[in-house]
């Protein structure tokens, strides 16, 4: 049995203005269990802290209601003032008497009666309190970081500053992600490989973080501060240790005609390939769908040019297991695919472009050496149409288009416009927009900047269709202001695409039970005070993959996830919220309905032994909570048919108490 | 806004089953359109002459019949609002008015040409029927 | 169900509130000073798919006159996914009460944001209305819980 005090806090007059403190300090003392009770003017302050750690050695409490204020005020205070008395912090409950009593009912005696109730139910849950302890567990001091994009390797890096170990995983062979193949970046117009190059050089010097560069994660088990990752090191029949990025294999391949991915295409590349100059790692590797030694067995060319002998044919995808505190999402972003838009003619004209093969094309180590050329003809264009939204706010079409804003186009199609002014002042340019949005530092000004100083034709409207005529475009698209449908024959028509989330978000979120919104951006714990965090705990969110974000948000965004996984490694010890479910394994039944409802796969089956009547032995399915994991819904104890699932500081014994002081 | 136009407005939009308000006034769907210079009112004047209730010049003009009916605004457009079931729909109220069908079912046999496709004839029907 | 000095029938309501929206948002009408009848008693719980449907039973068992489960909204749930089991269960659970003979009146889920204060102190008014007009549940009152 319980020996419990009661304290009733008048809070000054806040709640013995309304609430007769005395009757309910009095009423409550013939309940159950309860051996003590007083009233005070402020519970809360030195004194009345003081009053409760005298009461509790006085009179050997074993639990302690104070009738106060709400629990999302005091409670911590309380807790610790119970620990100070030497008691489990657990054993404190408060009623609150003030926000949902005093504050709201102006007559005495009323509100007095329902304060002796709300009194009567935290005692009768009391009763029922057991001491509870917060799991610990330890914490790995590393991190994996997804993806090796300008978000991935900012985090990377400012990890690896604070003096912990990083790994960063990315799937094709080079990190760099897209900032690498961009040319100028807006405002400032830097080139981007000028400010990208060195930091991926950094990462790679940096002894703190290694690169598994052309490899994926293929499972992720545990729970914050215990990650175990599998990942696969595909093979790159090139041994990365030895191949010093000479190029000379690159050179040599007689298989020329594969089409470059790092330029989308627009040229081509060989069998074996270094994506492009800066590569880090700088490694070449051999495309195993189109290299004929590795198809047929016939060639070998790259093996008898290699001085270094670096070229291994019978290399094996590896598979390697390690363990991470935190892990940090940054799977980032690809412009959708322009297949199912017809009408801007995309896949019927090589003079249709998207804004990244733009980019590409104007880009001195692109396909054309920067020089603005119609991919067709390698002519130079004259009139140039940019179509911003192509697939962004796109509600009608969910199967075509996104209903977001991309965000990044108004201002990349801004700079395309002005640069090609710039370089080619006998170039038309016309931008057709539905709303030019340019939020940020010095954005409005720079595009102001490309219509008033390099004369951009902005026009309010939007293209309806794109016909190919000759070697000319015939750009159909309506005038708005002036109230014109216009047709402008032009050399070249860019596509603005919109943005989404990499393809292998999805199923990295199922392994990281990290939930994400039905765009597969990833979602972060609160939309605006948690934002750089994912709801489970210990898995962080850089980049684009939690929604669409130039550079400079990306890079302050990485640096915060940085900042946050540094919080957790600097941690020993984990500290967990001690109202966690826990399973009865004597009546649990094995059946799952637990494991499937809950949001955090907290709950696992193991097989245990158990002891029969008959000292025979069995072996049953039963369920294990894990502690570090379990964040303390309770879906999982309503959804148990046995009634084995019980949620600590919250059991069904408890709130049965309580809707039985409340009824009686 | 009078009760009588705003009753009209209402059962422009109920008969339409168009709600103008999703418009976010691109204009892709006047980009797209194939009589836009027959027309004295376009596409995406119409949504937004409905939503602001400025029906009256609507109903007095051609461009109500200049309409194809191709239904280009209508797959084009970004939003779904689908423009042109909203001039039908004010094609619609104007022929109502007038009253009278001008086409019969019964005469459309003698009507047919092999050219003819499908959806003209439907549209015909449209046009020239309450 | 309490009968007061002028014999005035008054509901006994119960009102289950998730931690962290709910409770929050009637901490925020009590902070607004917003009154509601003192017949709504709030039973804390972590999230509102902790509402076991026996605590429900439970409460209509002992003499409560009306139930009321209060979590955050759709999409907002503290644990990404609690509220949507919420919504199914109890749809389930209200339909077979109503089966049972306790109208649907008597029983309801509300989604109340740590914002809502005022939305909390209508709802609660609005619901103590809606429980008064049917009178005193008697259905499944147990009278052997009675003392």
């Amino acid at each position: 049995m319980q020996r419990i005090g009661v304290f009733v806090c008048w809070c000054g007059s806040n709640i013995a203005g309304t609430v007769d403190v005395e009757a309910v300090s009095n009423a409550l003392k013939n309940e159950p269990g309860v051996v003590f009770s007083t009233n005070y003017q402020y519970m809360c302050s030195q004194a009345g802290q003081d009053l409760i750690i005298n009461a509790v050695k006085e009179h050997n409490l074993t639990g302690i209601v104070v009738c106060s204020c709400s629990p999302r005020m005091h409670e911590a205070t309380f807790r610790k003032t119970a620990q100070a008395a030497g008691l489990n912090p657990y054993m404190v409950e408060i009623a609150n008497i003030r926000e949902q009593c005093s504050w709201i009912h102006k007559d005495m005696a009323l509100g007095t009666e329902k304060a002796i109730i709300l009194g009567k139910a935290a005692v009768a849950k009391v009763n029922l309190n057991a001491p509870l302890t917060p799991g610990e567990s330890p914490v790995t001091k590393r991190a994996l970081v997804i993806g090796g994009g300008i978000a991935g390797i900012q985090t990377a890096l400012d990890i690896a500053d604070a003096g912990y170990e990083v790994d960063i995983v990315e799937t094709k062979p080079t990190i760099g992600g897209k900032m690498a193949q961009l040319d100028k970046t807006f405002p400032t117009l830097d080139c981007a490989a000028c400010i990208l190059t060195p930091k991926m050089v950094d990462v790679a010097q940096n002894d703190k973080i290694r690169i598994f560069s052309y490899s994926e994660v293929c499972d992720i088990k545990g729970f914050v501060g215990n990650f175990d990752v599998e990942i696969k090191k595909k093979a790159r029949y090139v041994k990365e240790d030895i191949c010093t990025g000479c190029g000379l294999c690159t050179e040599k391949c007689p298989q020329k005609n594969v089409p470059n991915e790092f330029n989308l295409g627009m040229d081509n590349r060989r069998a074996i390939y270094i994506p492009f100059a800066q590569a880090v790692p700088k490694v070449a590797t051999i495309d195993p769908n189109t290299c004929n030694m590795l198809k047929n067995g016939k060639c070998g060319v790259c093996a008898k040019v290699c001085t270094a002998n670096a070229i291994d044919y019978t290399q094996k995808d590896e598979i390697i297991h390690e363990k991470y505190g935190a892990i940090v999402a940054a799977t980032g972003f690809n412009p959708i695919s322009m297949d199912k838009f017809d009408e801007y003619a995309y896949s019927q004209s090589k003079d249709v472009i998207t804004s990244l093969e733009f980019e590409r094309l104007t880009n001195a180590a692109g396909p054309s050496q920067g020089h603005l050329v119609r991919p067709s003809d390698g002519e130079h264009p004259h009139t140039i149409v940019f179509v911003q939204c192509v697939g962004s706010r796109c509600a009608s079409c969910s199967e075509k288009g996104k209903e977001y804003c991309s965000k990044i186009c108004c201002m990349y199609t801004a700079k395309h416009a002005m640069l090609t002014r710039d370089k080619y002042p006998d170039t038309e340019v016309y931008v057709f927009y539905i709303d030019v949005r340019t939020p940020g530092k010095s954005f409005d000004e720079f595009y102001r900047r490309a219509v008033e100083e390099y004369g951009v034709h902005y026009i309010k409207g939007m293209v309806g269709k794109v016909s190919p005529e000759g070697k000319k475009l015939i750009v159909q698209g309506s005038d708005l202001i002036a109230d014109k449908q216009l047709k402008i024959e032009a050399d070249l028509v860019v596509l603005a695409a919109a943005i989404e989330p990499d393809k292998s978000a999805r199923p990295l979120a199922t392994m990281l039970t990290a939930s994400m919104d039905t765009n597969d951006f990833f979602t972060e714990a609160h939309p605006k005070l948690r934002p750089v965090e994912s709801p489970t705990a210990g898995v962080f969110l850089s980049g684009t993959c939690q929604g669409p974000k130039d550079i400079p948000e990306t890079v302050s965004q990485a640096s915060a996830a940085a900042a946050k996984v540094i919080g957790l490694l600097s941690k020993d010890k984990l500290k967990g919220n001690p109202c966690i479910a826990n399973a009865n394994e004597l009546m649990c039944n094995g059946c799952s309905s637990c494991e499937k409802v809950c949001p955090y796969g907290a709950i696992t089956y193991v097989e245990k032994e158990f002891r029969m009547p008959d000292r025979t032995t069995m072996i049953r399915r039963v369920a294990s909570v894990n502690e570090a994991v379990c964040q303390g819904c309770g879906a999982c104890t309503v959804a148990c048919p046995s009634g084995a699932m019980d949620l600590k500081g919250f059991t069904s014994e408890q709130i049965i108490a309580e809707v039985d002081a409340i009824c009686k | 806004m009078n009760n009588d136009i705003k009753n009209l407005q209402k059962e422009v939009i109920l008969t339409s089953g168009v709600n103008p308000k999703k418009c976010m006034k691109c204009g892709k769907c006047s980009a797209t359109c194939p009589s836009y210079d027959e027309m004295e009112y376009h596409p995406h004047q119409f949504v937004y002459m409905v939503e602001n209730g400025d029906l009256e010049p609507l109903l007095n003009s051609k461009s109500i019949y200049q309409c194809l009916s191709c239904f280009a605004c209508i797959e084009r457009c970004p939003r779904g609002v689908e423009p042109a079931k909203l001039i039908e729909a004010v094609k619609l109220q104007v022929i109502r008015k007038q009253g009278q069908n001008h086409l019969k079912a019964d005469d459309i046999p003698n009507l047919l040409d092999e050219d003819l496709p499908q959806q003209a004839i439907v549209s015909a029907f449209r046009k020239y029927t309450k | 169900m309490q009968i007061n000095n002028e014999n005035e029938y008054k509901p006994l309501i119960v009102a289950f509130c998730c931690n962290w929206c709910s409770y929050a948002g009637a901490d925020l009408a009590g902070n607004n000073r917003l009154a509601y009848p003192e017949n709504v008693k709030i039973i804390k719980v972590p999230c509102s798919c902790r509402v076991n449907p026996m605590f429900i039973l439970r409460a209509f068992q002992r003499g409560a006159d009306g139930v009321i489960l209060c979590g955050c909204h759709p999409g907002d749930c503290h644990y990404t996914s609690g509220n949507y089991f919420t919504r199914r269960r109890m749809t389930l659970l209200f339909s077979m009460l109503n089966f049972l003979g306790i109208e649907k009146e008597r029983t309801r889920v509300e989604w109340v944001s740590a914002a809502e204060g005022a939305k909390f102190a209508a709802t609660m008014n609005e619901f103590t209305e809606a429980v008064a007009k049917l009178g005193p549940n008697k259905r499944l009152e147990d009278l052997r819980c009675k003392k």
